[in-house]
C-alpha cells in the first residue's frame, strides 16, 4: 500500500529592485524577508543610519542599509505555519510545510505568495522613495538564468530508485502540457533564433540530464537527492526540480495531484507492465514544451509513437483503475484523489480538443491567449521587447501590476483559507507541532528544522525533539499537550524529551 | 480520444462545491466568452504594462537558482 503522499512545494523567487541599477539580490533577498519578520514582531522600519536621497544612484544597500542587517545574507527563519522562509541562491525563497494532499499544498503555496505579498510591503514602508523590491514567481530572467520551483513527495523506502526513475520520466517529461507556465521564446543554445515563438514550459529549456544529483547545472529531469528529513529507513523524499512555479491553482493542484498519484501507482507496482520509456527523455522534454499544437510526437523505446497527450492519457487511464482496484486515500482522507482524477481527466479531454478553451484554466494557455492577443492586436514581432514584458509581469505578484490576477482564471481555493494558512500550520503532519512550537514558545526554540525542534530552556543543556515521522505531531497528536502546557518545559516533560 | 465513462462526481461534497468544472458545454460558446474576456484586457494592458518594456526585460536578470 503507497505510503500517505505527504507534499509540499518549494519556490524561488525571482528578485528584482526598481530604481536602482545592479541590485545585490541576495541583499535585497535578505532586506525583504528581515522587513516581513521585523514587522512579525512589531519592529518598523529599518534605523537608516544616514540615510540621503542622494544614495539612491550609487546603487542599492550598500551605503542605504545598516550593516548589520545586510550581513545576515543567511537569513534563515521558520514560520508558525510550518514552513520555512529564506534567502537561496540570491533569491529570496518560501518553502511549505508539509501537506497531507494536493489541495492543502495549493493552500499553503498560495499563503507563500501572501507572504512575499507582506515582504514587499514592508520593505517598501522602510525604504527610500522610489524604490522598490519586486518579486516575481516565475522561473527564469530570459537570459539563460532559471531558478527553481521545486516538490516534495514522501516515498516509501523500499521502492526501489531504478523502477521509479523508468516510470516516472515519461510522466514528468508529458506533464508539462497540463502543468507548463509558458514562455515567450527560448533560452537553449540548441534552437536558432526565432524558432520557438512560444513554449510551454518555464524550465525546460534548462535540463540537460536524465538523472542526477545537480540542481543547478546540468540539471536532471529526475534529482536523486537523497535527504529524506525523516527516518530514512522507512522513507524517501522525492524532490522534482522540473515544474514550472505556477499561478494558477487548477495548474499547481494538478502538478501535485496527478503527480502524486503516479507515484502511488508505482508504488504499488500497478505501472509495472506499462511501460511508456522514451527513447531520447531529454530531447523530448523539450520536443514537448516546443509544440504549443501537442501533435509531436515522441519515439518510445518500445519503437511506438505516442503524443504528449496520448501518453498522460495512458497514464490516466491506469490511475482510473488504481482508483477502482486500490483506491486513492493516498492523496488524503479528504476525496482530493478522485477530484484530481476527474480534474485530469476533463483537461486531457479538452486538451485533446482545443487547447485554448482552457486560457481560463491553466498558467500557459492563459498566457499564451494574452502574449499572442496583444501580438495580433498590435501587429508585432514575436520578438518584440513588448511580448517579452508581457511573460514576466504575468508572474508579478503584485495586484496592480500582475498580469495573470487580471485575467480572472479559475481558482481551487478560498481566500480565507489561504489567508488562514500564512499563520496556521496544516493540522495533519508534523508541521503542527513545528508551527505550534513557535506560536506558543518561539522565545525558546533555538533551532527549528524539519525533523526537529531544538529548545533552550535557559539553564539545561538545550533539548532536542526529533521528528523523524511527517505523520507524528499532528493537531490530533499534540493539541491537547499544547493545552496543558503553560510554558515549554512543561511541554518538554510531556514528551518526554 | 476516446469518450469518458468516467463522469461520475466524487463522493466528497467538497470536491462538488470547490473543484472547478473544465466540461465545455460548447466550445463555440466557449471560445467566444474568452474571446470577449481577452478583448477587455488588451483594451487596458498598456496602462498596467511596464512603460519601457525593452528597458524592464532587458534590466530583468537573475543570478541563476536550483
Amino acid at each position: 500500500m503507497a505510503v500517505a503522499k505527504v507534499c509540499g512545494i518549494e519556490t524561488e523567487y525571482g528578485i528584482s529592485v526598481s530604481g536602482v541599477r545592479d541590485a545585490n539580490p541576495i541583499t535585497a533577498s535578505s532586506v525583504l524577508i528581515n522587513a516581513y519578520i521585523n514587522e512579525l514582531h512589531g519592529i518598523v522600519g529599518w534605523d537608516f543610519v544616514d540615510e540621503t536621497p542622494g544614495n539612491d544612484a550609487r546603487g542599492f544597500a550598500r551605503e542605504s542599509f545598516p550593516q548589520s542587517e545586510v550581513e545576515s545574507h543567511l537569513v534563515n527563519t521558520v514560520l508558525t505555519n510550518g514552513a520555512r522562509y529564506y534567502v537561496d541562491h540570491a533569491h529570496p525563497e518560501y518553502s511549505s510545510p508539509e501537506c497531507i494532499s494536493p489541495r492543502e499544498a495549493v493552500i499553503y503555496d498560495r499563503a507563500g505568495e501572501e507572504v512575499l505579498r507582506a515582504s514587499m510591503n514592508a520593505a517598501l514602508r522602510s525604504m527610500p522613495t522610489r524604490q522598490e523590491i519586486v518579486v516575481y514567481k516565475n522561473n527564469s530572467d530570459r537570459k539563460g538564468n532559471s531558478y527553481g520551483c521545486h516538490e516534495n513527495y514522501l516515498l516509501d523506502r523500499a521502492l526501489s530508485f531504478g523502477k521509479l526513475v523508468k516510470f516516472i520520466t515519461p510522466f514528468f517529461v508529458t506533464r508539462q502540457v497540463i502543468v507548463g507556465a509558458g514562455k515567450v521564446g527560448t533560452e537553449s543554445s540548441l534552437v536558432p533564433k526565432g524558432h520557438v515563438p512560444f513554449q510551454i514550459s518555464q524550465r525546460a529549456d534548462f535540463f540537460e540530464e536524465e538523472v542526477g544529483l545537480e540542481t543547478t547545472l546540468k540539471r536532471p529531469i529526475v534529482n536523486t537527492r537523497d535527504e529524506p528529513h525523516a527516518d530514512a529507513s522507512r522513507y524517501r523524499r522525492l524532490h522534482v526540480i522540473l515544474g514550472d512555479a505556477n499561478m494558477s491553482e487548477v495548474s499547481s493542484y494538478l502538478k501535485v495531484g496527478t503527480t502524486s498519484i503516479v507515484l502511488s501507482m508505482i508504488e504499488d507496482g500497478f505501472m509495472d507492465d506499462l511501460d511508456l520509456s522514451l527513447n531520447d527523455p531529454v530531447g523530448s522534454l523539450r520536443s514537448v514544451s516546443y509544440d504549443i499544437t501537442l501533435k509531436h510526437q515522441l519515439r518510445l523505446k518500445s519503437g511506438k509513437r505516442m503524443t504528449a497527450l496520448e501518453i498522460q492519457h495512458a497514464i490516466y487511464e491506469r490511475a482510473c483503475q488504481y482508483r477502482d482496484s486500490v483506491g486513492l486515500l493516498s492523496l488524503g482522507a479528504d476525496g482530493d484523489g478522485g477530484a484530481v482524477l476527474e480534474l485530469w481527466g476533463q483537461v486531457l479531454d479538452t486538451l485533446n480538443r482545443d487547447p485554448m478553451l482552457l486560457a481560463d484554466t491553466l498558467d500557459w494557455v492563459a498566457k499564451y491567449r494574452l502574449v499572442s492577443g496583444y501580438r495580433e492586436r498590435n501587429a508585432l514581432d514575436w520578438d518584440d521587447p513588448r511580448l517579452a514584458a508581457i511573460d514576466l509581469q504575468y508572474h508579478d505578484i503584485r495586484p496592480a501590476k500582475s498580469l495573470f490576477y487580471r485575467l480572472g482564471v479559475k481558482t481551487i481555493v478560498g481566500e480565507e483559507e489561504v489567508k488562514a494558512a500564512v499563520t496556521q500550520p496544516p493540522p495533519n503532519t508534523r508541521a503542527y507541532f513545528r508551527g505550534k512550537c513557535l506560536e506558543r514558545f518561539g522565545d525558546y526554540i533555538a533551532a527549528a528544522n524539519w525533523d526537529s525542534m531544538i529548545f533552550d530552556l535557559g539553564s539545561d543543556p538545550l533539548r532536542r525533539v526529533p521528528m523523524m515521522d511527517p505523520l507524528k505531531g499532528t493537531r490530533d497528536h499534540v493539541e491537547k499537550l499544547f493545552d496543558e502546557s503553560a510554558n515549554p518545559a512543561q511541554l518538554l516533560d510531556s514528551l518526554g524529551s | 480520444m476516446v469518450e469518458r465513462e468516467l463522469k461520475k462526481r466524487t463522493s466528497s461534497q467538497r470536491a462538488e462545491d470547490e473543484v472547478v468544472d473544465t466540461t465545455v458545454p460548447a466550445s463555440s460558446e466557449k471560445s467566444e466568452k474568452l474571446k470577449a474576456e481577452l478583448d477587455d484586457l488588451l483594451d487596458e494592458i498598456d496602462e498596467v504594462l511596464e512603460d519601457n518594456a525593452e528597458e524592464f526585460v532587458r534590466n530583468y536578470v537573475q543570478k541563476g537558482g536550483q
